[in-house]
Formats: structure tokens, C-alpha cells, sequence
């Protein structure tokens, strides 16, 4: 009964120089009932950088996600944060280390956002950290633009809304790893663009993130480096200049494309081929 | 287009934050203390031999050493041997169920869970009744609460590994779990009242309605550790169990130990369970319609929830029982009868209420 109540001392996570890997799939492979979901997923991701999982439907970008964040046991292969082992950290110390968006948000019972936004701050509960809690959980809200309803019910919010909500709560929790599973999923044009610049705001500041997109424009926009995902595979990975190639996407898509450069900013821009 | 490159929202939002919501957590819980204190004296009071409360208090100072005066000899016999046994356990019988109740529904997320209605207290009063029609005596005045609490735990996790998938009950699961708990838990109780005598089937029947007409102090102490125990350990989890509200998955990523925390709680509800219902039978009601009253008024944090959940259950119990002896004298309402008389309307309005508000039971 002792070790189910006994306190155990917490690794704060040290603050690394600018491009230190914060989490890494090595030769990883997951199942899912009984199905090969992924394999030989070699992936790192560094602070510093935005990486965007890309690809069509069931290809497992979500799986990877949450094998990074140490949700699903790997078949074979690792996934390693921070140095070490994701398996060797407690849930506490892993929980000072990454924040993860799930795809969808729900609450069993009707807190009001900003409470909802402050328990984000819970790992750092008794730490020194703790003294930020009244100003992460404010400027989360800021950057989410979600101030104005930060009283409502959770319960009474629309889908956007709670998904910003949600993001508030994961930035309020400042890990140096941010995964987020469609951030911009359920968001109008606008919040689309907030929440990416967000997401570069949190690399400028070393902070490393993994987004997973449907949107191949804001991968393109906001990434420095692109997965591609297909049957469980990485079937290209670099920067989404290189990567964005109208022959691999048609494959992968099942989809032909074209891929044509911004005339202003010269990002790539993927469109469909519509006959006609 | 200066005007239109500058985001329109931002000015808007990113002021000062609106005032917080008023807490009307700490007056509560005032308000229900002094009410609970005076309803405590009320009911040590009134009764077929009523004693004025200025009597009780001086009896009361006069047995503390603080003062006041012994009351006649019929009087204090009431007061010490009748009255205040019933008071003390229906106060701790009281806290167990509501502060039960308020981490049941924190676990499985679920504002309907509770120890009756998902078949908890009867699988506790299987484990009391079989005991009884056994005529176990292993543990001496032990034995009924330490059955209990195995036919308890037993029962919690039985209902946890059916009604769970994904880390949430759904209300449908939960309730047909329940139904089928309690009608598993009622042929036992009806085999073991068919393999018992006369004088164990009185004793059985007691369990099935629920009174607290037998309160002794023996019995008093005999959950007292129990409750306390419980009642002392669930208020450590009050912030885990918010952050559990989230879902499974992102407790998780949020440092919490999913699966510790489950089996804690679940060994608490139990224990929490058992001492009520080893003491009182089965009582149903209680640890639903605290909570969820609480949550109306105060909000769904479990810092307050779980013990104010403790507060407002004793404070029912408390109430119920006094109702229970004095609206129908000189007989006596069997208390679980009474808690079902006026929960179970209460239970139907809320089903109507989370179905309207999902829009079906999907």
C-alpha cells in the first residue's frame, strides 16, 4: 500500500541548446488489432523545428503520433524522448517533457475553459515552475484567442473553440516536445494560421513540435521538414520543398497533383488535377 | 489594408481577463456545517422521548467536563444509548456514501455512477448477508464489515472491467450493468435467505431495506476506521481525478498514473462502501444526488467535490434518518426506503436530462 502513495522524486527537464533531438522512433513497428499499423519508422525530431506528418487516410500518422507520445507499445524498435528510453520515465517526468493535442477533445464533466486550460499546468504542481502557472495559463489563452470565453462551460463551446481550448491547455503545460494530433482540424481559416504560427513561435523558442496535417498548403507554409506516410511507412521525409513531389503525392494520394511554386513566396502549393 | 493586415480579433481578446467566477465553494461549505451541527442536536432531541436541545447541549458539556448537567436518568439513557449511536453513524455513513459516490463518478467519468445504482451496495450486501446467513464469525464484531467490503470490491471491479472501453463508460453500459449486478446480487441474497432460519432472515431483511434503528456504539466503531480511513485518503486525489475528466489518454500526458490511480479509488469506493453498507444496509441514492447537487452549485472540482460530497452526504443521511423515525410515529420508516422514495425521482430527472442534453444514448 506504501508505493501507492509514497512521493517520488521528479526529473526537471534541463533546458538544451537548439537542436537537440527531443524524441526519436528507431526501426519502430506497431500493431493494432492484429494489423500492422507501422514499420521501419525511422524518425527524430529536434527543438528548434516544426515536423508535420503527412498522408492519406489510415496511413498512420495518428499512430505514430501517439507512439512518440509513448501511448502505444512498439512491436519492435523504440521510441526514445529526451535520451532516454520513453518506457524508463515515470508518467510524471514524462509529462514535464511532452504535451500532446489529442484529435479530439472531450470532458466528462462541465469545467469551465480556463480551468480546463489550467490543468495543463499539473506536472509542474509543487516545483518551482509552479510560480509561472498564473502566467502560462494566461498567455496560452492569449495565443489561442480564447480570453474572451475563458468562464463558459467547455460542454457549451463549439468544436473550434474547444480545440483551441484544448491547444491552450497543451501550451500551458510547456513541454519542450509538442505533439499534436490536427490541430487545425475543426478550425476555420483564420485559427488555421494562429495555431501554425503558434506552433512556430514555440520552435523559434526551441521548443520541438510534431503536427500531424490534412492540409498539405500549411505543411508546406509552416514546416521545416515534411513525413510523408504511406501503408505505415515514411515514404519521403525532408524539407517540404524536396518532399513535395507531384509524382510521390499522385502515388501516395491515389490522387494525381500538381505542385506548382507560391509566385510570391515560393513555398510550395499542392492542387489537385481537376479535369475540365 | 494597414487596418486589415492588423488581426481584428486580437484587440478584442487580448485584454485584461474577465473576473473569475464567484466561488461559492467555501460559503457552502459554512453553510453546511452549521446546518449539519444543528440538524445533529435536532435529532439527538426529538424522537418518542423528545429532550429540549438546550438539555442535549448541557448533557453534551456535562459528559466533555465543560459544564452543563446530567439529565434525569431515562433522559441520558436515550441520549447516550438511543440518540447519539444513531446520529454518529448516520453522520459516517452519511460521508461514506456521498464522498463514494463523488469519486465514483470521477473515475468513471460518468455523473451517473454511484454505489446503488450500479450495483455496489448490493454486492456488498451480499457479502454482509452471506456472512449473517452462514453464521460467520471469524473475525468477531469484524466479521459483517469485513464481508461486506470483499462482496464490495469484488462487485467494483466486476462492474469496472464490463462497463469500460476506451477509457469512459457509456451511460447505457453503466446502467445495464447495473441491472444485471443487482439482479446477480439479489438471487444471492434470496439463496442465502432461503438457506437461513427465522431469526437470520429478520436479521437479512434489515439489510435489504436499510435502517440505521440498530445503531449501537460497537457498530460505531466497528466502521469507524473503515470510513475514516476512506474519507481522510480521497481528498489526496481530488486534483488527479479533474484532470482524469479529460480522458484517459491525455490524464496520462499529464503526468497522472492512470492505472494506480483506478485501483486506489476503486479500493477506496469500496472500503468507503462497505462501512455503510455493513452498518446501514443498503442505502441507495446518496452518493447521487450529493454530488451532483454540489456540482450544480459549486462546480465540478473535485478540491471541493470530494469532501464537500462527505459534508452533503452526512447532512442527508442526517436529515433522512430523523425523517425517517418521526413522520410516521410511533412506527419508523426503514431509511433506505425513504432515500429510494425521494431519489429515485430525482435519478429519472437527471437520465432525462443527459439524454436531452447528448440527444439520444448513442
Amino acid at each position: 500500500m506504501r508505493s501507492l502513495f509514497r512521493s517520488r522524486t521528479r526529473h526537471l527537464p534541463l533546458p538544451s541548446p537548439i537542436g537537440t533531438v527531443r524524441a526519436e522512433a528507431r526501426a519502430l513497428r506497431v500493431r493494432l488489432g492484429g494489423r500492422t499499423v507501422l514499420s521501419e519508422v525511422e524518425l527524430a525530431v529536434a527543438g528548434g523545428e516544426v515536423l508535420a506528418l503527412v498522408g492519406p487516410n489510415g496511413a498512420g500518422k495518428s499512430t505514430l503520433l501517439a507512439a512518440l507520445a509513448h501511448d502505444l507499445p512498439a512491436e519492435s524498435g523504440e521510441v526514445w524522448i529526451d535520451g532516454r528510453p520513453a518506457g524508463a520515465w515515470t508518467p510524471a517526468d514524462l509529462a514535464l517533457r511532452r504535451a500532446v493535442l489529442p484529435q479530439s477533445a472531450e470532458l466528462s464533466f462541465p469545467f469551465p475553459a480556463r480551468d480546463v486550460v489550467r490543468m495543463g499546468r499539473a506536472p509542474w504542481a509543487g516545483s518551482d515552475a509552479e510560480d509561472e502557472d498564473d502566467e502560462a495559463v494566461r498567455s496560452a489563452m492569449a495565443a489561442t484567442e480564447v480570453t474572451r470565453f475563458a468562464d463558459r462551460s467547455f460542454a457549451a463551446l463549439s468544436g473550434g473553440e474547444r480545440a483551441r481550448v484544448s491547444l491552450a491547455r497543451v501550451l500551458a503545460q510547456r513541454a519542450p516536445l509538442l505533439l499534436l494530433d490536427e490541430p487545425t482540424a475543426a478550425l476555420d481559416l483564420r485559427h488555421q494560421e494562429l495555431v501554425l504560427r503558434v506552433c512556430r513561435e514555440r520552435a523559434a523558442a526551441g521548443d520541438a513540435v510534431v503536427v500531424v496535417l490534412h492540409d498539405l498548403g500549411l505543411a508546406g507554409a509552416y514546416a521545416d521538414r515534411v513525413a510523408v506516410l504511406h501503408r505505415g511507412r515514411i515514404a519521403a521525409e525532408g524539407p517540404p520543398s524536396e518532399v513535395f513531389d507531384a509524382e510521390l503525392l499522385s502515388h501516395v494520394y491515389m490522387q494525381p497533383v500538381e505542385v506548382i511554386d507560391h509566385p510570391r513566396t515560393g513555398e510550395p502549393l499542392v492542387i489537385p488535377r481537376r479535369e475540365g | 489594408m494597414a487596418l486589415l493586415a492588423k488581426p481584428p480579433e486580437l484587440s478584442a481578446t487580448d485584454g485584461d481577463t474577465p473576473p473569475r467566477r464567484r466561488r461559492t465553494g467555501p460559503l457552502l461549505a459554512l453553510g453546511m456545517t452549521a446546518a449539519l451541527l444543528a440538524l445533529c442536536l435536532l435529532s439527538a432531541g426529538l424522537g418518542a422521548y423528545d429532550i429540549p436541545v438546550g438539555d442535549v447541549l448541557g448533557s453534551l458539556l456535562h459528559r466533555t467536563g465543560l459544564g452543563g448537567h446530567a439529565l434525569d436518568r431515562v433522559g441520558e439513557s436515550v441520549l447516550w444509548n438511543v440518540r447519539l449511536p444513531r446520529v454518529a453513524l448516520a453522520l459516517l455513513v452519511g460521508a461514506s456514501l456521498g464522498c463514494a459516490g463523488a469519486l465514483m463518478q470521477g473515475v468513471f467519468g460518468n455523473p451517473l455512477a454511484e454505489p446503488g445504482v450500479i450495483g455496489i451496495s448490493a454486492g456488498a450486501a451480499v457479502g454482509a448477508v452471506a456472512s449473517i446467513a452462514l453464521g460467520l464469525t471469524f473475525l468477531g464484531n469484524w466479521t459483517v464489515a469485513v464481508c461486506a467490503f470483499v462482496g464490495g470490491l469484488a462487485t467494483v471491479l466486476l462492474v469496472y472491467a464490463l462497463s469500460r472501453s476506451g477509457g469512459r463508460t457509456e451511460v447505457v453500459t453503466l446502467i445495464l450493468t447495473g441491472i444485471a449486478v443487482n439482479a446477480f446480487a439479489g438471487a444471492l441474497i434470496g439463496l442465502c435467505v432461503f438457506l437461513a432460519d427465522s431469526a437470520q432472515v429478520t436479521q437479512i431483511t434489515f439489510w435489504q431495506l436499510g435502517s440505521l434503528a440498530q445503531a449501537t456504539w460497537p457498530k460505531v466503531l466497528a466502521v469507524l476506521p473503515c470510513a475514516v480511513a476512506g474519507l481522510a485518503v480521497a481528498p489526496w486525489f481530488a486534483r488527479k481525478l479533474d484532470l482524469l475528466a479529460l480522458g484517459e489518454r491525455p490524464a496520462r500526458h499529464l503526468g497522472v498514473d492512470v492505472e494506480r490511480l483506478r485501483l486506489v479509488l476503486v479500493l477506496v469506493v469500496a472500503l468507503l462502501t462497505a462501512a455503510a453498507v455493513a452498518v446501514a444496509g443498503i442505502v441507495t441514492f446518496v452518493g447521487l444526488l450529493v454530488p451532483h447537487l454540489l456540482r450544480m452549485a459549486a462546480g465540478p472540482g473535485h478540491r471541493f467535490l470530494v469532501p464537500g460530497s462527505a459534508l452533503g452526504g452526512a447532512l442527508v443521511l442526517v436529515a433522512a434518518d430523523l425523517a425517517a423515525r418521526t413522520v410516521a410515529q410511533p412506527a419508523e420508516l426503514p431509511l433506505g426506503v425513504l432515500t429510494a422514495l425521494l431519489g429515485s425521482p430525482f435519478f429519472f430527472w437527471l437520465l432525462r436530462r443527459t439524454r436531452r442534453r447528448q440527444g439520444g444514448w448513442a
